[in-house]
């Protein structure tokens, strides 16, 4: 199959093929992403006892379609006074980022854009960038409720991107590497080889950070609705709007990917050292069970339900509680855990850091 | 000092934030309580107080005696009737105008009526699209009247207790 493929590509060249590839590649996740908002709105309206949206086209798939139209054919008023350059730019500085994260990100062992060592320090450099966004946004808006949203945005994601890098640098100790590809091949064996049980504290650490990297709930006072009416995005409309909206929703699928692949072990099979290595060879349920895409896929899936999950059960936290939590508690754990795992590591301890 | 520990742990455990996602996550799969509308309707009441409607006896002659109780009751002022005698000798109305902009819908007018004529049926979908449609004479109100006749009168046969 893939010998076939290349010998049917064989004719282009590889810069142009790449690019095709990578177009191909980002309408997949714009429909990924905008999939995920009616997911959100369904998975909502499931744990509130409710049908969510169901009315557009069969089971209401047709909903994110209509949606994205009405943004499209909405104006975009451009408030007093508001840094025009910025105020555009903003947007698109938010949404760059959580694309641009995905060139490094491996789906199977070769499957990938980008196949380079220094992956994982990619990745926090992108993440980290896509707060400019939501600062600028803030300021360029010449509003007091958009500036409050992007300052509190901005103190919350530097609290918690520490807690994130002591997470990735415990991912980083337990692998010795940060290629992703080789981050995921060094969890392989079986499913209590993947990194969530020796490095626990720093899954539960990643992902709480994650979440409120991402600005969702329960750490979504930036957009605090009931105090500073929408945050940082009060004065945009029709496509500025959309696009933060997707911003925030490609960012949710990169974390939950980031995640499957950090601490669940990406691509790999979880029946792996569980059914003996011959189920892996028989034709076609050994593919389906075999390590391979469709087990990260799945794996990103159900962190992004985790996410809808978690938006349903818990209330906004208080922004005082964010902050005690993040640096009082989060920052803690975190650096325990890696002077715990330094000493296991130090002393080859099995079953996990022999 | 135990009391710490203990808090410490369960904080720690996450135990309080799995017992919420538990409830979430058994709500999620539990039966939705929507009511797909158009398709599905929720069950009235036979007191239900819809659009306003005039009956008329079974021989044809028209309840209203034009004695304007509702007029009278009616806390909205939605009701204006204007009487004069017949050939018969006997009170009819000339007009009979409900403005469905001030009624309340509070049932009152059908609990004054001394002969069942202006009643309250289940109809409650209904719209105008112009102004000056949402006051009912005389004629459209006998005509929701007849349409409605038979559930009308079933509905008061079993209400008839609670009058």
């Amino acid at each position: 199959m893939i010998d076939w493929w290349q010998s049917l590509v064989a004719p282009f060249p590889p810069l142009l093929l790449t690019m095709a590839y990578m177009l191909v590649f980002i309408l997949v996740l714009f429909a990924c992403v905008a999939y995920a908002t009616l997911a959100e709105r369904r998975v909502l309206g499931f744990m509130q006892v409710r049908l969510g949206p169901n009315r557009v086209g069969p089971r209401g798939l047709g909903q994110p379609i209509a949606d994205a139209l009405k943004l499209m054919f909405k104006e975009m008023i451009l408030p007093h006074d508001a840094d025009r350059f910025l105020f555009r730019t903003a947007p698109l500085l938010s949404m760059a980022p959580a694309i641009a994260a995905w060139a490094v990100i491996p789906f199977s062992e070769h499957l990938n854009f980008a196949d380079i060592n220094a992956g994982l320090l990619y990745i926090l450099a992108m993440t980290s960038l896509g707060v400019y966004g939501v600062i600028v946004a803030g300021w360029a808006s010449n509003s007091k409720y958009a500036l409050l949203g992007s300052l509190r945005s901005a103190a919350q994601i530097v609290a918690y991107e520490i807690a994130m890098g002591f997470a990735l640098v415990g991912v980083l100790m337990a692998s010795g590497s940060l290629n992703l590809g080789d981050i995921v091949m060094e969890q392989q064996g079986s499913i209590f080889n993947w990194y969530w049980l020796p490095l626990f504290p720093l899954f539960l650490t990643y992902l709480i950070a994650g979440i409120a990297e991402t600005n969702r709930a329960p750490f979504d006072v930036v957009e605090g609705e009931s105090e500073i009416v929408a945050g940082f995005h009060v004065e945009y409309s029709g496509m500025g709007f959309a696009m933060f909206f997707l911003a925030e929703y490609a960012n949710i699928i990169l974390i939950s990917a980031l995640t499957a692949l950090l601490f669940l072990g990406g691509w790999l099979s979880p029946l792996e050292g569980i059914v003996p290595a011959s189920v892996f060879h028989l034709p076609v349920i050994g593919a389906l069970l075999g390590s391979g895409a469709h087990w990260f896929v799945a794996k990103t899936c159900f962190f992004i339900f985790c996410f809808l999950w978690f938006r349903a059960t818990f209330p906004r936290y208080r922004y005082d509680q964010i902050m005690r939590l993040g640096w009082k508690v989060l920052l803690p754990v975190t650096l325990v855990w890696i002077v715990v795992e330094g000493v296991f590591l130090y002393l080859q301890l099995p079953p996990w850091f022999d | 000092m135990m009391k710490k520990i203990r808090n410490l742990i369960r904080s720690f455990t996450l135990s309080e934030l799995l017992r919420g996602m538990r409830l979430t996550g058994r709500r999620f799969t539990s039966k939705k309580l929507t009511v797909r509308y158009p398709e599905e309707k929720t069950p009235q009441s036979p007191r239900f107080r819809g659009l306003h409607a005039l009956r008329r006896y079974p021989s044809g002659e028209e309840r209203c005696i034009g004695c304007k109780l509702c007029e009278a009751v009616c806390p909205a002022l939605a009701i204006t009737i204007d009487t004069e005698e017949r050939e018969d000798g006997s009170r009819r109305t000339t007009r009979y105008d409900i403005d469905l902009f001030k009624c309340v819908y509070c049932g009152f007018c059908e609990e004054a009526c001394p002969v069942d004529a202006i009643v309250e049926t289940r109809v409650f979908e209904y719209s105008f699209f112009e102004r000056g449609q949402q006051v009912m004479n005389k004629e459209m109100l006998l005509e929701v009247g007849a349409k409605h006749e038979a559930q009308i009168a079933s509905d008061r046969e079993v209400s008839v207790l609670d009058r």
